[in-house]
């Protein structure tokens, strides 16, 4: 490489915003220990973290069994759709590129009202989470190889036209399941609304060691996702061998978004946003985009699912209509504001 | 299935190219068009001779008139044409609408539900639904005024000195991101039984469609798919970019105004009528566009399309299950996915690219 000189401010000012954003993440994490139905005292919190033995059991059950496995169920969830978007807007220099599209959703859908169809109301949430997992591999892989098929390989394009043809192919033998079993239907309108709380602390143990391999994969593609931005034939003659960068981002795409959407239900706004407004932080390089998005996605998760359970107490509302509904707003004023198209 | 078969024709030259219209002719699209025209009539009939009382093929057109046995005719003209016709009529007004507004936005992934309309529709419904005020109101009434709503909240909101293709698409998003969340929300609070018709409603359905449906949504595809065929030379100046089409002479905030008010419109009455079949408007102008071997959806074509996809699905699903009429949806949504992929696969094999 040579020494062209970087543009000096962005950097600076991602240095800076790095801790920032750490710290955020820190705060809402504690704020979503504290709210909810019942609110507990951060000094109870603490104590309950550190000493658990001391605490009211009461209060040691809903930080460690309620609590806890929610908000990690969030920062998992909103670092993973964030990692997957920025890497799948990268990856296919399409600013709308979206976890969504990949067949993930569709896939995790159809898996779900078919196990709940076939196994009745003994399926537990938590299985359901694994055949959700399942599902979403499927539909994902299978996407990819439609959106593959023939000469030239995968285009984005064509991988896009075949993530559409899979989700409504899936999704029209959902609609058909789900008309057919009321509890499936039961099943599917709670689960596609989108919530933080039906994963429990094993499950969360299980899914961690996978995401954080896919989010080390991820991140390792940064710097060639650098040089596939000036272009596909520019960053083979850079030395970078495309193909595989394609496979390792469509890799860690597929394990990311797939376990968010197997963890949390679909939720949208995360994985097409947060890259963004990374990037208008950092400026254009790949390394300090999912840096960022890494702290950033699962800080407006968190965020989202505490207002949830604050404004409509003593009930709560899903963390997935929370950020589509605020997201909504945001997103125009965003398009109003500025050219999403500048990448 | 002739339609299929006859894309593997090979091109001929096309040197000479009257013009009709101020568009060039092109010798292939109108193959395509006749041959398509012919499978959606074929189908269309099949539809009104089979059920659970079979008219003879040949005695289906004559009834058409009320000519023939007083049974056929009122089977045929009383209890199934209405439903066919609805059927031709949302297949056509989907994929008419789909086509104008790929090509406005210039991007194949666009669809009506980008722009607001069915987000819109939807919730309305589902919210007359669940919280009960759907049966005063209707059904139809609610889904063309949520679907106008919320393409015009789109359209305003994208609004800044002029409007760009872009910009319209993220509004939409933006748009059906808190619509669909609404849904989503009024779902979970939703008794079972709500639940279940409005699930019903928004798969996209032509079960039980009477004369009342046909009436609106005819005359609006009357006006308004005419309308879509004159504007075409506008739009096919939009797709080169707003600056060259104001360099062609083309007014384009007008132009891009006047197809988008005609996309949403068409859209609209047809969800009102069927709920939003969704993936019509998708895949019938990619289809038509593969097929004809334009670089844009052509309005005529995909309307034909349209029209043979939705008449073709609601045959099958009347069918397919011997007890159940499946929503005409479900059906829409396998054959246009499989429909799709196949000609992602041919056009992947010809190295022509997606």
């Amino acid at each position: 490489m040579t020494p062209a000189p970087p543009p000096p401010a962005p950097l600076r000012r991602a240095i800076a915003y790095l801790p920032a954003a750490a710290l955020l993440l820190a705060v809402l994490c504690l704020l979503s220990l504290t709210f909810g139905s019942r609110a507990v005292p951060i000094g109870q919190v603490a104590e309950a973290l550190f000493d658990r033995a001391r605490v009211d059991p009461q209060i040691e059950a809903i930080v460690w069994h309620v609590r806890l496995p929610r908000t990690a169920t969030g920062l998992l969830v909103g670092a993973a759709l964030g990692l997957a978007g920025a890497l799948m807007q990268g990856l296919t220099r399409n600013p709308l590129a979206d976890p969504g599209l990949l067949g993930v959703s569709a896939g995790a859908s159809f898996a779900i009202v078919l196990a709940v169809a076939a196994f009745g109301a003994s399926t537990a949430p938590t299985n359901l989470i694994w055949y959700a997992f399942a599902g979403a591999l499927a539909g994902a892989v299978s996407v990819h190889l439609l959106g593959g098929l023939g000469r030239g390989g995968a285009t984005p394009v064509k991988t896009a036209l075949a993530g559409i043809a899979v989700t409504f192919l899936l999704g029209s033998f959902t609609s058909a399941l789900v008309l057919q079993n009321p509890l499936a239907l039961d099943r599917f309108r709670f689960w596609a609304a989108g919530s933080l709380t039906s994963a429990d602390a094993g499950t969360l143990w299980q899914v961690t060691p996978l995401l954080a391999a896919a989010a080390v994969l991820a991140l390792a593609t940064a710097p060639a996702l650098n040089s596939l931005a000036l272009g596909e034939d520019v960053a083979a003659a850079l030395g970078r061998r495309v193909g595989l960068i394609r496979l390792r981002a469509t890799l860690a795409i597929t394990v990311l978004a797939g376990t968010a959407v197997a963890l949390a239900g679909p939720i949208v706004f995360i994985g097409l946003v947060t890259p963004h407004l990374a990037r208008m932080v950092t400026g254009p390089d790949h390394r300090r985009i999912l840096a960022l998005t890494l702290l950033g996605a699962p800080s407006l998760l968190i965020a989202a699912d505490v207002l949830g359970r604050v404004v409509a107490r003593p009930e709560e509302i899903q963390a997935g209509i929370v950020v589509a509904f605020l997201g909504g707003p945001f997103f125009i004023a965003l398009a109003r504001r500025r050219r999403l198209a500048e990448m | 299935m002739s339609t299929v078969t006859a894309t593997a024709v090979e091109d001929r030259p096309r040197t000479l190219r009257p013009a009709v219209l101020g568009l060039p002719l092109r010798p292939r699209l109108v193959v395509m068009c006749v041959g398509t025209a012919l499978a959606a009539f074929g189908v269309f009939c099949l539809g009104l001779a089979l059920g659970d009382y079979p008219v003879p093929l040949v005695d289906v057109v004559p009834a058409l008139w009320r000519s023939g046995a007083r049974g056929t005719v009122f089977v045929v003209h009383e209890v199934r044409l209405p439903r066919a016709l609805t059927g031709v009529l949302v297949g056509a007004a989907f994929a008419a609408s789909g086509a104008v507004l790929q090509a406005i936005t210039r991007n194949a992934l666009a669809s009506p539900d980008m722009v607001g309309i069915n987000a819109g529709a939807t919730t309305a419904v589902v919210a007359g639904i669940v919280l009960g005020f759907g049966d005063t109101l209707g059904t139809p009434t609610l889904g063309l005024a949520g679907g106008l709503l919320g393409a015009l909240a789109v359209y305003l909101l994208a609004w800044r000195r002029g409007s760009t293709g872009f910009r319209i698409v993220l509004v939409g998003i933006g748009v059906s991101w808190m619509c669909t969340s609404a849904t989503d929300y009024l779902l979970t609070r939703a008794k079972m039984h709500q639940a279940q018709e409005a699930v019903g409603w928004l798969v996209g359905n032509l079960n039980g469609r009477g004369w009342e449906a046909v009436r609106p949504l005819g005359v609006a595809v009357a006006v308004l798919l005419p309308a879509a065929l004159l504007l075409a030379g506008w739009n096919r100046n939009l797709q080169l970019g707003d600056d060259v089409a104001r360099g062609l002479g083309t007014p384009v905030q007008l132009a891009r105004g006047l197809l988008l008010l005609v996309s949403v419109a068409l859209v609209s009455f047809a969800t009102a009528a069927a709920g939003p079949v969704l993936f019509v408007s998708l895949a019938a102008p990619q289809i038509a566009q593969r097929l004809a071997r334009l670089s844009a959806p052509p309005v005529l074509l995909s309307a034909l399309t349209g029209v043979l996809l939705v008449s073709g699905s609601d045959l099958l699903a009347r069918h397919l299950l011997p007890d159940t009429d499946l929503p005409v949806g479900v059906v829409t949504g396998a054959i246009g996915a499989g429909f799709l992929l196949r000609l992602l696969v041919r056009s992947n094999r010809a190295g022509s690219g997606g």
